[in-house]
C-alpha cells in the first residue's frame, strides 16, 4: 500500500481516439490516486464512454499511453483489464436476462471457481458490502437496483484496484443511491480507486475527491468538487453560461382537462406489471409528474394513456369531458391527445426513414399531411423543417434519416413534432433521458410554453430532479399503483424517495432483510 | 403377434425420429448461440450424399459417416463466413444454402442413384437386446441411433453444466453484453454453426445409410424444416427437442399404418407430419405464453463487434 501511494493507480497520457471524422478523445491526460474517488464529468458525447472503454480494453486508443501503478501497460481486452485489477459497472447493464445471478457472475470472471464455491463467495462478498443477492435467481426477476448489485458484486469478487462506474445512479431511488455510496466509500477506504462517471453534480459533490471535466473530447478542467460549486462545474461541462429556465407566470386552472379514473390493466407481457386502479386529474396548463423506479408500470401506463392499449370502459379516460378510453392512439390524437413514448428510436420514430416521413407517424391526420390516403410530401417536408427550425435540431434537413441524428437531437425533433401540433393533452415519457443539458433545457422550455397555452401535460420520468424542476404536482408509481399526488413545491426528495421504494421506508427495509435472509 | 407389431412399430418410430433428432439437436446449439441457420435441409442433403458416396466407394460406413459430418460442416462454414464475417442476412443466406444444397447434392449424387449400399449393422448390446419387447426396440438399433441420443444428452450437459456452454447461451442472449465482458462472440458462433452443420450432415447420413440405404434426389423431403420447427417446439431445450423428435417420428410412422386402414388417398396421410408441425407451431406462438417462450433474445440478429 505504501509503495503504491507513490505512483498513481492509473495515469492517462495524451489518449486520443478517432471514429472516422469524429475525434472522440483528444489528448486526454489525468491520473487517479489509490483509494481516490475520481469523477469524470461531462455531457453526453463529451467522450466519457469512449475513454472508459479504452481503459477497460473494449476499445484501443489511437495514440497515448496508459500507466498502471506507474508502469506503462497496453490493455487489449476486458480480459486483460480484469487481469490488472480493473472492474467496470456498465451504464446499460451487461447482464443476461434468462440466466441466473450465479451464471452471470461466473461469465464475467476469469478463472471462475466451480459454481458451488462461487455461490458461497457471492454471498460472503455481498454481505460484507451490504449488497444482498440470491445467486440462484434469474436476472429478469430482479429490480434495477438489484441488477446493479450483481454487476458490482461481480467486480468485487475479483478484488479490483480500480472500479469504473458509468452513470451508476440514473436508475436508482434516492435511498438506493445512499446505500450505493456507503459501499463505494467503504471500497475507497480499503484502497480501491473509483472512476465515477456522471453528470449529476450533487452526487459528485457528495462522493468524489477529485473531478476531471470533459467537453468535446478534451479535458477542460480539473477541480475539487467539495470546493467548487455545482454551477461552476456545470458551466465547465457545458462551456457556456447556463440558461435559466423561465417558469411560466400563468396559474393552473381548476378545471381538469384530463381525468383518469380507476385505470386497471392486466399486463400482457410475461414480465410486465399490472396497472391497479390508477386515478388522477390534470388541469389546463398543469404539468403533472409521475415518478418511480423503472419497471414499475410506467411503460404500461404510458401505453394505456396514449391509446396503444385500449380500454373496455370508455369513461376511464376523459378528455375535456369526452370519454376516450376505448379509442386507439390515432383516434385519441384526433381528439387532441398526443404522446411521446420513452423509446425514441424504433417506437417514436423509424430510424431508417427521413424526418419528413417521421412526421407522418403522428401528424398525418391532425395536420392533414395525407389526404385521401395520399401523402402530401411537400407539406410533410415543410412541417419537418418547421420542427427543425423551432427546436434547433441539428440535422442535415427534412430528408435526413432519423438514424443520423444524435439522441438529443432526435428527442428534440420528436418532442417538437408533438408540441407544434398544439395538443390539448400531452403524455411524455422520459423527456430528457440521455439527452445533454442544452437539449434538455430546450425541451423543458417547450413544455412550459405549451402548458402556458393551456395544454395539460403528463410527464413520466425516472429523473427526480427533472420532475422537481418541471412539474406542478407529482405522484409516484410503484408496482402498478399510483400514490396520491403532492404539490411539487411542497414535496421533499426524501418523501418521494420513500414512495418510490414502496410507500413506507419500513417496508423497503423489511424487503431487504427478507432477501438477505434468503441469501443466507 | 401384437407384441411383435408393437416392437416393429416402435423400432420404426425410433428410426424415423433419429434424423430429426440429429438435425434438431445441432440446430438447437446454433440457435442458442444466436444464429438462425435455415440451411439445414441443404446441409442434410449434402451429408446424405457424401455419406452414401464415401461408404459406397470405400466400403467403410465409418468413413462415410465422418464424410457426412464433414460435408455438413463445410456447408455450415460457407453460411458462417457469409453471415458472421460478411454480415449477410441470416434468413436469406440460410434459404440460399438450402437451395444450393438441394442442387449440389443432386449433381454430386447423379451417378449413385439406384445403387445399393449395405445398411448400417445393428449393434446388439450384450444381453440387453434379448429382453422382451424393449430389448429389440431400445438395444437392437444401429450405432447412429445411439449416437443421436448421446449427442442430445451431450448438448444438454454442455449447455447446462460447462463454462463454454454458459458462454454460448450468454452470446445468444445478448451478443453486445457478451462482447463487453470479453467473450469471443464471433468465434463461438462459428463453432456452434459448424457443429450444427456436422449434426445436420449426420442426420442426412442416417437417411441414406440406415433409414433407406440408398441415394435419391431430395431424399430428406422436408425433414430439415421439420427439425427447425422442432427446435421451437422444444423451446430450445434439448430433452424437449428429443421428445418432439420422437413425437414427430411417431406421426410419420403412424400415418404409414393408417394408410392401410382407411380408404383415403395416401397423400392425405403423408401430409400428417407437416400439418402437425404447422398446428404445433401455431399453438405455441398463439398461446398466452406468446412473446417469450425461451427463445434466445438475440436469435438471428447480426453482431458487429466494433464500438
Amino acid at each position: 500500500m505504501d509503495e503504491e501511494q507513490r505512483a498513481p493507480r492509473l495515469a492517462l497520457r495524451d489518449i486520443s481516439k478517432r471514429f472516422q471524422s469524429v475525434v472522440a478523445n483528444d489528448h486526454i491526460s489525468f491520473s487517479v490516486a489509490p483509494g481516490q474517488v475520481h469523477a469524470l464529468l461531462g455531457e453526453n458525447g463529451a467522450g466519457k464512454s469512449t475513454l472508459v472503454k479504452i481503459i477497460y480494453g473494449v476499445l484501443q486508443a489511437d495514440e497515448g499511453q496508459i500507466l498502471w501503478d506507474g508502469r506503462p501497460v497496453t490493455i487489449d481486452s476486458p480480459h486483460q483489464a480484469r487481469g490488472q485489477g480493473i472492474g467496470m459497472v456498465f451504464q446499460h447493464f451487461s447482464l443476461f436476462e434468462a440466466m441466473t445471478v450465479l451464471e452471470n457472475i461466473a461469465l464475467g470472471i476469469d478463472n471462475a471457481p466451480d459454481l458451488k464455491e462461487l455461490a458461497d463467495r457471492i454471498v460472503t462478498v455481498s454481505r460484507k458490502y451490504g449488497l444482498p443477492l440470491d445467486p440462484s435467481r434469474e436476472i429478469h426477476t430482479l429490480s434495477v437496483g438489484e441488477r446493479q448489485r450483481v454487476e458490482i458484486v461481480r467486480c468485487l469478487l475479483q478484488n479490483p484496484k480500480l472500479l469504473i462506474m458509468d452513470e451508476p445512479t440514473s436508475v436508482l431511488t434516492p435511498q438506493e443511491v445512499e446505500r450505493l455510496f456507503v459501499t463505494l466509500r467503504q471500497l475507497s477506504d480499503e484502497g480501491c480507486s473509483i472512476l465515477y462517471i456522471s453528470h449529476k453534480l450533487q452526487e459528485i459533490k457528495d462522493l468524489c475527491h477529485h473531478a476531471t471535466v470533459l467537453r468535446g473530447g478534451r479535458v477542460v478542467g480539473e477541480c475539487d468538487p467539495a470546493v467548487e460549486t455545482a454551477r461552476g462545474m456545470a458551466q465547465l461541462m457545458i462551456g457556456s453560461e447556463l440558461k435559466q429556465l423561465v417558469r411560466r407566470a400563468g396559474s393552473v386552472s381548476a378545471e381538469p382537462r384530463l381525468i383518469v379514473e380507476n385505470l386497471t390493466v392486466p399486463s400482457t407481457l410475461a414480465f410486465g406489471i399490472d396497472l391497479k386502479g390508477i386515478s388522477f386529474e390534470v388541469g389546463a396548463g398543469e404539468i403533472f409528474g409521475i415518478a418511480g423506479v423503472a419497471g414499475n408500470g410506467q411503460n404500461e401506463l404510458t401505453q394505456a394513456l396514449a391509446g396503444e392499449t385500449t380500454l373496455h370502459r370508455p369513461s376511464t379516460i376523459r378528455l375535456d369531458g369526452k370519454a376516450i378510453g376505448h379509442l386507439g392512439a390515432e383516434q385519441r390524437r384526433m381528439h387532441g391527445l398526443c404522446s411521446v413514448p420513452e423509446e425514441r428510436s424504433g417506437h417514436a420514430s423509424v430510424p431508417e426513414m427521413s424526418l419528413a416521413a417521421n412526421t407522418l407517424l403522428t401528424a398525418r391526420n391532425r395536420l392533414g399531411l395525407a389526404r385521401q390516403g395520399f401523402i402530401q410530401p411537400t407539406e410533410a417536408q415543410d412541417y419537418a423543417q418547421r420542427v427543425i427550425d423551432e427546436f434547433a435540431v441539428k440535422a442535415a434537413g427534412p430528408s435526413a434519416n432519423a438514424a443520423t441524428l444524435s439522441g438529443g437531437n432526435l428527442q428534440k425533433f420528436i418532442v417538437g413534432r408533438e408540441v407544434l401540433q398544439s395538443p390539448e393533452v400531452l403524455i411524455i415519457a422520459q423527456p430528457t433521458w440521455g439527452v445533454d443539458a442544452g437539449a434538455a433545457a430546450t425541451i423543458h422550455q417547450a413544455l412550459f410554453k405549451l402548458a402556458q397555452n393551456g395544454t395539460a401535460i403528463v410527464v413520466v420520468s425516472q429523473d427526480l430532479d427533472e420532475l422537481l424542476v418541471v412539474t406542478d404536482r407529482l405522484a409516484v408509481i410503484n408496482l402498478g399503483t399510483l400514490s396520491p399526488s403532492i404539490a411539487t413545491a411542497e414535496a421533499s426528495v426524501e418523501q418521494i424517495g420513500l414512495l418510490m421504494g414502496g410507500l413506507h421506508g419500513m417496508e423497503g427495509e423489511a424487503a431487504d432483510r427478507g432477501s438477505s435472509k434468503h441469501v443466507g | 403377434m401384437i407384441a411383435e407389431s408393437i416392437v416393429n412399430i416402435s423400432a420404426a418410430v425410433i428410426s424415423a425420429s433419429t434424423p430429426l433428432l440429429f438435425v434438431a439437436a445441432g440446430e438447437l446449439v446454433v440457435e442458442r448461440s444466436g444464429v438462425l441457420n435455415l440451411g439445414v435441409e441443404g446441409m442434410m442433403l449434402m451429408g446424405a450424399v457424401a455419406g452414401f458416396a464415401v461408404t459406397l466407394t470405400t466400403g467403410s460406413p465409418i468413413l462415410g459417416i465422418v464424410a457426412a459430418a464433414a460435408a455438413g460442416a463445410v456447408m455450415a462454414l460457407a453460411f458462417a463466413v457469409l453471415t458472421l464475417t460478411l454480415m449477410a442476412n441470416q434468413v436469406a443466406t440460410g434459404l440460399a444454402l438450402t437451395i444450393f444444397g438441394i442442387g449440389l447434392s443432386a449433381l454430386l449424387g447423379s451417378g449413385f442413384v439406384g445403387q445399393p449400399v449395405p445398411a448400417l449393422p445393428k449393434l446388439h448390446l450384450a444381453g440387453l437386446s434379448e429382453l422382451p419387447v424393449i430389448g429389440p426396440v431400445l438395444f437392437g438399433q444401429d450405432a447412429l441411433v445411439y449416437l443421436s441420443v448421446i449427442l442430445t444428452g451431450g448438448v444438454a450437459w454442455f449447455l447446462k453444466r460447462t463454462r463454454p456452454g454458459m458462454m454460448l447461451r450468454a452470446i445468444g442472449e445478448s451478443a453486445a453484453s457478451a462482447h463487453s465482458l470479453g467473450l469471443p462472440v464471433i468465434r463461438v458462433r462459428y463453432l456452434a454453426t459448424l457443429f450444427g452443420g456436422a449434426a445436420a450432415g449426420l442426420g442426412g447420413a442416417f437417411l441414406s445409410l440406415s433409414y433407406t440405404p440408398m441415394w435419391m434426389e431430395g431424399m430428406t423431403s422436408g425433414r430439415g424444416w421439420i427439425a427447425l420447427a422442432l427446435v421451437v417446439f422444444g423451446s430450445w431445450r434439448p430433452w424437449r427437442v428429443l421428445a418432439g423428435a420422437y413425437l414427430f417420428g411417431g406421426v410419420t410412422i403412424l400415418q404409414l399404418h393408417a394408410q392401410g386402414a382407411f380408404h383415403l388417398p395416401a397423400q392425405v396421410f403423408s401430409m400428417a407430419p407437416y400439418l402437425a408441425t404447422i398446428a404445433v407451431l401455431t399453438i405455441i406462438s398463439a398461446g398466452p405464453w406468446r412473446g417469450r417462450f425461451n427463445a434466445p433474445a438475440d436469435l438471428g440478429k447480426p453482431f458487429r463487434p466494433s464500438v
